[in-house]
Formats: structure tokens, C-alpha cells, sequence
């Protein structure tokens, strides 16, 4: 279980996340959402521990997860942030194989291989598995990316953003996945999302920021409102209902 | 595309190909052109010959570790002003000193000088800038870049202000050359470089995992603020060992190091090290047979290696990352 406890995190004297206490719920996809600068990224990047907190401490399971064995920790909790630009050239196979890391400390073992074949098939890049990642597109690239978390094989998995210049096709195949991931491998997934609909229909909890508080979190029908969601975001959306589908248009 | 199986099998080959020229090269090295007494000829040689191998083996090495801290293929370790300081070292001794005086001391002493002021100089520039920023690398090459153009104006300034018989002393100190090294001063920089790449060789599996940058070294549980510490001292050993024993060299590592880039993409620090290192044998070898032996250009080498070293640089740079 992943609480969070008095968090602040400062930047050159502006306070970019201030949240008293929040707790994230255990299993399912729990997505992050709000405007630009409302401090979603930042909140993962700490919930991470790729970010240290100006005040206060994420809590896994009650410890801190900055007093975690670096190696204990990444067994349990993974984290891809949204810009994953490498300067050397790795193929798929690789990148993945780095998922196995805290298992393996660079030498494989059978285990470690069947894990990563998993992953492989689960994305669907088993035929691409020795191309480099510069010869792929970019869903593909994403997909690599997610492997490399799923062969990570921990409770949590927390995304930055995996949606980010996807295509709507691909787009739903990530969120498929991360859905896959919770649902049947039992994983607890943290997504900071940018699309409402995505949110609205992969998410099991969402918790909505702004301006680096926390302003409402809770299940999809408590979040997704008109009222709520035209106060966060500062524009005339409508939030709309079809056939026991919720729809945002943000056009309104 | 490339398995693993595959990349296993090409190392292989390049690895025995390139260790085969490498010992041809290094027997036509010792004897074309041989006369008189073989046993000065083969000491005299072999001398440089360990000069050429120290300087091979570290240059590659700390540059293929310093693209992986930095995240970045395009830079290289000189860039953080180390052959600036070294020259402004030099400039200092022979300004205050006198050549006589500097020329008097023990070589052992002058090394030893040499590198604890270069370690120093890249240590507290880490820990300076490590204690304040997170995001430290980026500053911390640009302090470099900075200290390097305060180094080399400073010592211009002295070099202006000097004896012009001191300063043509002063020149053959600071300009690469393979051939002027002791062999107490080769001692030295053999122990230091051997000890800092057993030392990167312990920590290669998490260097690798290095590759991912920052954020995704650390989610799969590697300390980067302290590797990356362990890796900038490692470079520095390196780097100040080598500069010490021939004085500056550019762009040396840069062009053998994306050779082998080229030659093994996506390849394990573990293959990638060593066949940098035989690749910058080969060249450095290479070329004193084909320069020295078989063209009669003395002393010329260095500069070769650093003209081809520094048109790579410039391609790099025009042809962005690749």
C-alpha cells in the first residue's frame, strides 16, 4: 500500500506539489490527472524516488521508500517517466533484459529469460525482439518500454504520461495492456493521463490535481463530473452519458 | 537487428582479428628499420611500446565510460578542461621554477604533483556541484568547458610573458609525445590505470545499467548518485594518468570509441571496452610503423591521430547523434 504524507516538493522557492496526506489505492489503474504545471509528474517522480522530497515521505507498506535497498525496491515497485531518449543503441531484446536487472545483477538465469519472453508476447513484439529501438515506431517504442516494466515483475508500476504522441490506436492498446497488467497479473498501476476519455474509461480510481494539491480523489463516478472537471481545468467541458458510457467533450 | 548469439559471434571475430593486427603491428613496431645492437633497439622500443599501450588502453576506456555517465556520445573527457589544466601545469612550473629547476626534479615527484592536482580539480568540481544541483551533469561539463578556456588563457598569458628559450622547453613539455616518458612515470600511471579498470570492470553490470539515463537506471535499483561518483573517479584516474605520461590528447578516444559504436551497436560495456581498446592499439601502433618506420616522419603521429580524431569530432557534430 502507497500513502503519501505531508509531501512538498520546492523548485527554486515555487512549491510545485503540496499534499497533506493521500493514499493510493491497493490493485487496479489509478490515474493522475489535471492541467499542465498541477505537479502529476512531479507526485510520480517522488512516489518513484527519482525525485527527493522537499518535506514529508512516501510510504510503502509504512516504510519510506527512500530507506528501501535500492535493488529491494526496484523488486517492487517500477517507473517509466515519459521521456525516454538513450544515447546508445539498444535493441528491444536488451532494453527488456534491463527489466531483469535487480533480479539478475547482469548475469540471467533461465527464470530471468522466461520473464522476458513473457513480456515479450504480452506486448506483442516477440518478432521484433532483436530490432534496435531506432527501427521502431513510435507505439512500438512504447511497447519495448512497457516490457521492460512488466519483465521488472513488481506489485506496483507507475507511467508518466505512456500515452504521450501515440496514435488513438495505439493509444488504447497501451491502455489495454496497463489494464491487462492490473487486472490479470494483479499489478497496482499509477498512470498520469492527459486525456479525460482514457481516464474515464481504463481507470479504476482517478485523482484529480491542481496547482500541486490534490483536489478530489476517489472512483471514476465521483471524479468524472461536469462540475468538478470544469473547475479543475478552467473551461466549459460537458461530461455526457451513453449507454452506461462516460463521455467528456471538451469542446463542451 | 541483432541477437544476441550474433553479436557473441561478431565480437569474437573482431576481437581475434583485431588482436591478430594488433600483434603483427607491434612486431613490425620493434623491428623494421633495426640496426646496430638488438638489445637498445628492443629496450628503446619496447620503452615507447609500454607508453603506447598505457595511453591505448586508458583513453578508450575512460571515454566509452565517460559517453555513459554523460548520457551522451559526442563528448569527451577532455572536455571537462583536464588538458588545459595540464598545460597551465606545466606553464606554472617553468614560469616560477624555471626549466632548469622543473627539468632538476624528480619525475616521480612532478607526476605525482600532476595527478593529485588533477584529481583534486575534478573531485571538487563533482562535489561542489553535486551537493547543490541534482541535474548536475550538464552544469558540470559547462563549468568544465569554462575552466578549461580560464586554464588555457592563463597559461597563454604566461607563455607570452616567459623566456622564448624557456618557452621552447616549455613546448616540447606540453605537446603529446610518446616518447619521453620514464619508466618510473610509466610505473605510476600502469598502477593507477590498472587498479581504477579493475575497478570499473567489478561495477560493470550496474554501469550497464547505466545505459537507460538517470531516471531508469535508478527504477531498476542502481545507486546513480554514488556510480556516478565511482565512474567520474575512474575517468579522472584515467584521464590524469595518461596526460601526465604524453601530455594532452583530444580527440583520440573519440574516434576509436565510435569505431567500435559502429562495429558493435547496442554491444555490453564488456565487449565494447575491449575492442576499443584494440581498435585504439591498432591505430596508435598502426600508425607509428606506417609514419615513423616505413615514412620517416618522427614525431608526427599524435598529431595524424588527432586530425582524423577531430575531423570524426566535426561529422559527429554535423551528422547529430547518428
Amino acid at each position: 500500500m502507497i500513502r503519501v504524507e505531508s509531501l512538498t516538493k520546492t523548485y527554486a522557492g515555487s512549491t510545485v506539489v503540496d499534499i497533506d496526506a493521500l493514499h493510493l489505492p491497493q490493485g487496479g489503474v489509478t490515474a493522475i490527472i489535471g492541467p499542465n504545471g498541477a505537479g502529476k509528474s512531479t507526485l510520480l517522480s517522488m512516489i518513484g524516488r527519482l525525485e527527493i522530497p522537499s518535506t514529508g515521505r512516501v510510504l510503502l507498506d509504512g516504510q519510506d521508500v527512500r530507506t528501501f535497498r535500492n535493488n529491494t525496491l526496484a523488486r517492487r515497485l517500477a517507473v517509466l517517466k515519459q521521456d525516454n531518449t538513450l544515447a546508445a543503441r539498444l535493441t528491444v531484446h536488451d532494453l527488456v533484459a534491463f527489466g531483469r536487472y535487480p533480479y539478475s545483477r547482469g548475469r540471467p538465469t533461465q527464470e530471468d529469460r522466461e520473464q522476458i519472453d513473457a513480456a515479450l508476447d504480452l506486448v506483442g513484439l516477440q518478432d521484433f525482439r532483436y530490432r534496435f529501438l531506432d527501427e521502431l515506431s513510435g507505439g512500438q517504442r512504447q511497447r519495448a518500454f512497457i516490457a521492460m516494466v512488466l519483465a521488472q515483475d513488481t506489485e506496483y508500476a507507475l507511467f508518466d504520461e505512456p500515452l504521450n504522441s501515440l496514435d488513438i490506436n495505439h493509444a488504447v492498446g497501451v491502455m489495454r495492456l496497463l489494464g491487462h497488467a492490473a487486472d490479470e497479473m494483479g499489478k497496482t498501476v499509477v498512470v498520469v493521463l492527459h486525456d479525460l476519455n482514457f481516464a474515464a474509461r481504463h481507470a479504476d480510481h482517478i485523482i484529480a490535481m491542481q496547482a500541486g494539491k490534490v483536489v478530489e480523489a476517489g472512483p471514476v463516478a465521483r471524479i468524472i463530473r461536469e462540475d468538478l472537471l470544469r473547475r479543475l481545468y478552467d473551461t466549459g467541458l460537458t461530461v455526457t452519458t451513453r449507454n452506461n458510457r462516460v463521455f467528456v467533450d471538451v469542446f463542451g | 537487428m541483432m541477437s544476441p548469439a550474433d553479436r557473441s559471434m561478431r565480437a569474437r571475430v573482431l576481437i581475434t582479428g583485431t588482436t591478430a593486427l594488433c600483434a603483427g603491428l607491434i612486431l613490425a613496431f620493434l623491428t623494421i628499420g633495426a640496426t646496430g645492437d638488438w638489445g637498445f633497439v628492443l629496450s628503446f622500443r619496447g620503452d615507447r611500446l609500454i607508453t603506447i599501450a598505457l595511453v591505448a588502453w586508458a583513453v578508450p576506456f575512460s571515454t566509452v565510460l565517460f559517453h555513459t555517465l554523460s548520457n551522451n556520445q559526442i563528448l569527451t573527457p577532455s572536455i571537462m578542461g583536464f588538458d588545459a589544466l595540464f598545460v597551465l601545469i606545466q606553464t606554472l612550473g617553468v614560469f616560477l621554477l624555471g626549466s632548469a629547476e622543473v627539468g632538476a626534479m624528480d619525475s616521480r615527484l612532478v607526476f605525482a604533483g600532476e595527478l593529485a592536482v588533477m584529481t583534486l580539480f575534478s573531485v571538487g568540481l563533482y562535489r561542489l556541484l553535486y551537493a547543490r544541483m541534482t541535474r548536475l551533469l550538464e552544469l558540470l561539463l559547462l563549468v568544465g568547458i569554462i575552466c578549461g578556456v580560464l586554464f588555457r588563457s592563463v597559461a597563454g598569458l604566461l607563455q607570452r610573458l616567459i623566456d622564448p628559450g624557456e618557452f621552447l622547453v616549455l613546448q616540447d613539455r606540453i605537446f603529446a609525445s610518446f616518447s619521453g616518458a620514464s619508466s618510473s612515470e610509466q610505473l605510476s600511471a600502469a598502477v593507477l590505470i590498472g587498479l581504477s579498470s579493475a575497478w570499473a570492470w567489478y561495477r560493470l553490470p550496474a554501469i550497464d545499467a547505466m545505459l537507460l539515463g538517470r531516471d531508469g537506471s535508478i527504477a531498476v535499483g542502481v545507486d546513480h548518485k554514488r556510480l556516478s561518483l565511482e565512474i567520474f573517479l575512474i575517468v579522472t584516474f584515467q584521464v590524469a594518468a595518461t596526460t601526465a605520461l604524453v601530455g594532452p590528447i583530444t580527440f583520440f578516444g573519440l574516434l576509436v570509441v565510435h569505431l567500435a559504436y559502429r562495429l558493435l551497436p547496442g554491444a555490453p560495456h564488456g565487449m565494447l571496452i575491449p575492442l576499443s581498446i584494440l581498435l585504439g592499439s591498432v591505430l596508435l601502433v598502426g600508425a607509428q610503423v606506417l609514419l615513423e618506420r616505413l615514412l620517416g616522419f618522427i614525431g608526427t603521429v599524435s598529431m595524424i591521430v588527432e586530425f582524423v580524431g577531430g575531423v570524426v569530432f566535426v561529422l559527429l557534430l554535423i551528422g547529430g547523434r547518428r
